[in-house]
């Protein structure tokens, strides 16, 4: 437990008990959202009135012994790049500005069966595309344990929703670190699951062979929690894993002994020594409840972050064709079709998505496809292939989420690579389409929280909650 | 547009290739975006050249995760999206439409 936060376990628990409605828990989290959000910006757009109202149905199902499902009265926040129907979906982009999606995406039909109250929609980088939710075009978010420091992103808003406490839980997309990251900054659990665990249907699209949704949650056991309920087969994602997810909620007092915890023998250069003593740390406390540590290559790790700036954005350059100012969102009128795609698209698009589209567009375009996106592809592969190598001798490896804590808001906005080499540990996870997650394990430089990646196998969940279950116990 | 290296090294950008990728993206950049985006693209492809020193002619190419298969589901009528409700968000909608500009330049 991070803060004097109740956990979504609690709530559920209080609840069912009869020692609180899901009507005061809902208003206990708007109470914060009204006395801090204009300071942190952590939602696009606030559901107040028809959060009360379902808080209410839930309160009155309950009072008359209906089961409203295992998140019933729970305060959730969404990420604005998952769809709501009727309820304005962003993206933090001028282009999406006022949209109304026809339909709910997966994620938000099953938290509203499991009874969940969406408490609102969060603030991103982007469509996703950054590590500081700075190129948001509502402006940035703050980090609300340090509000002169970013939140990370690109799920900023997300983290920052539970860290502040104006959510019990909140969803993000990760693509290259989005939830990891941020979580981390923010000094909260997320997690990104094993690609195609998780439904896309509904979350609007930037790397579709890369971005997977998971929760942001203040421990473990809630994380576990909201996994069970959010995973599962969907049959209207074509990438979605035929199968059920694995129980979580029911490993997490396992342990590790005799489980062993690769270590990077060669740690990639610009780790603040703060962040390397935690990782240390952490690995006495694994170590010290019965777990090996042995020493794994990845010698493909330093090209990663070539890899994924080909990838992510040449699929992105292809998804955002999209946004054409036809069927929905911004129009800039001009006197033909093709003058109106550029007018609207350059009115529409921020800074960094127009950098991307640009960088994708070349790297798939006729003479530069083998040399970039053909290359980055070979690349991908090589990343699998360390990490089957390295699961050889270990079960799960250990590494910072975040090479440095929350950095403060402006210092890499200049420069595109500065930031991007944030994400040097949570990039190679997607490209691999694995698991992992960060805990929260103490603090670094200027008292700001530290993660914990906890790197898995396809569909090793079950072991990553172990470690992340044994960590937070530790820490 | 031409390559002008071949696939294993990376090719140089120049500001005319850069306005060529901005057309067939369908983005209208200013003269002074093209020059930041020609400097920082450079930047950018110069640090991604450290991938042409690995070998990769025994790799084969990853695009997915995991193996993709056709998926297939019982042909069953179910509701479609609702008409109005897509055509409430469309920025110009007429006669149960999306009305655009003319395609050949000349207003009919």
């Amino acid at each position: 437990m991070t803060s004097e936060f109740v956990s979504v376990v609690d709530i559920v628990g209080s609840i069912r008990g009869g020692k609180t409605t899901a009507s005061d828990v809902l208003e206990q989290h708007l109470a914060r959202i009204d006395k801090r959000e204009t300071e942190i910006h952590a939602f696009n757009h606030v559901m107040a009135e028809s959060a009360r109202a379902n808080a209410a149905s839930i309160d009155a199902d309950l009072k008359a012994g209906n089961d409203r499902g295992p998140l019933a009265g729970v305060p959730i926040a969404l990420k604005d790049n998952m769809c709501t129907r009727g309820v304005p979906t962003t993206c933090s982009s001028k282009i999406l500005e006022g949209w109304k999606p026809p339909y709910d995406a997966t994620v938000v039909t099953r938290l509203q069966q499991a009874g969940a109250v969406i408490v609102g929609k969060t603030n991103l980088d982007e469509f996703a595309m950054g590590s500081s939710t700075e190129n948001s075009a509502f402006g940035p978010t703050r980090n609300p344990l340090d509000t002169s420091r970013v939140p990370g992103g690109s799920s900023g808003g997300s983290a920052a929703a539970v860290a502040a406490g104006f959510a019990a839980a909140s969803l993000g997309s990760d693509t290259g670190g989005s939830i990891r990251q941020p979580a981390a900054l923010c000094g909260v659990v997320g997690v990104k699951p094993t690609y195609g665990m998780v439904s896309r249907q509904g979350l609007v699209a930037f790397a579709s062979s890369l971005d997977q949704i998971g929760p942001f949650t203040h421990t473990v056991a809630d994380a576990a929690l909201l996994m069970e309920v959010i995973g599962g087969h969907d049959p209207l994602d074509s990438t979605s894993l035929d199968q059920p997810v694995p129980s979580l909620t029911a490993v997490l007092g396992q342990g590790v002994k005799g489980m062993r915890i690769g270590r990077l023998a060669d740690m990639p250069d610009g780790c603040e020594p703060e962040v390397l003593a935690r990782l240390d740390a952490a690995f006495a406390a694994l170590k010290a409840a019965g777990a090996t540590i042995v020493d794994i290559a990845l010698p493909s790790l330093s090209y990663c972050l070539t890899a994924y700036y080909l990838v992510a954005p040449a699929e992105a350059s292809s998804n955002l064709a999209r946004y054409d100012g036809v069927r929905y969102g911004l129009r800039v009128e001009s006197a033909d079709l093709i003058s109106m795609y550029g007018a609207t698209r350059a009115a529409g698009f921020g800074a960094e998505v127009k950098r991307r589209i640009m960088l994708g567009t070349y790297a798939l375009s006729a003479g530069y496809y083998d040399a970039y996106y053909g290359k980055a592809l070979k690349v991908r592969r090589l990343i699998a292939n360390d990490f089957a190598a390295a699961y050889q001798s270990c079960d799960v490896i250990l590494t910072p989420t975040s090479p440095t804590v929350a950095f403060p808001i402006g210092e890499k906005t200049s420069d595109p690579l500065t930031m991007y080499l944030c994400d040097i540990f949570t990039i190679p996870t997607n490209l691999a389409g694995h698991a992992a997650m960060s805990v929260p394990f103490g603090t670094g430089a200027h008292s700001m929280p530290v993660g914990v990646q906890i790197l898995a196998p396809a569909l090793g969940e079950p072991t990553m909650f172990r470690v992340a279950a044994e960590l937070e116990r530790a820490s | 547009m031409s390559p002008s290296s071949d696939a294993n090294t990376t090719p140089k950008i120049t500001a005319q290739v850069v306005a060529k990728v901005a057309h067939l993206a369908r983005l209208d950049l200013t003269e002074a975006e093209l020059a930041l985006m020609t400097t920082q693209l450079t930047g950018m492809l110069d640090h991604f050249g450290d991938i042409d020193k690995l070998d990769l002619s025994a790799v084969a190419p990853m695009a997915q995760p995991f193996p993709i298969k056709n998926v297939y589901r019982e042909d069953v009528v179910v509701p479609g999206l609702d008409r109005q409700e897509v055509l409430d968000n469309a920025p110009a909608p007429q006669d149960g439409r999306f009305r655009v500009p003319p395609s050949n330049g000349s207003e009919s």
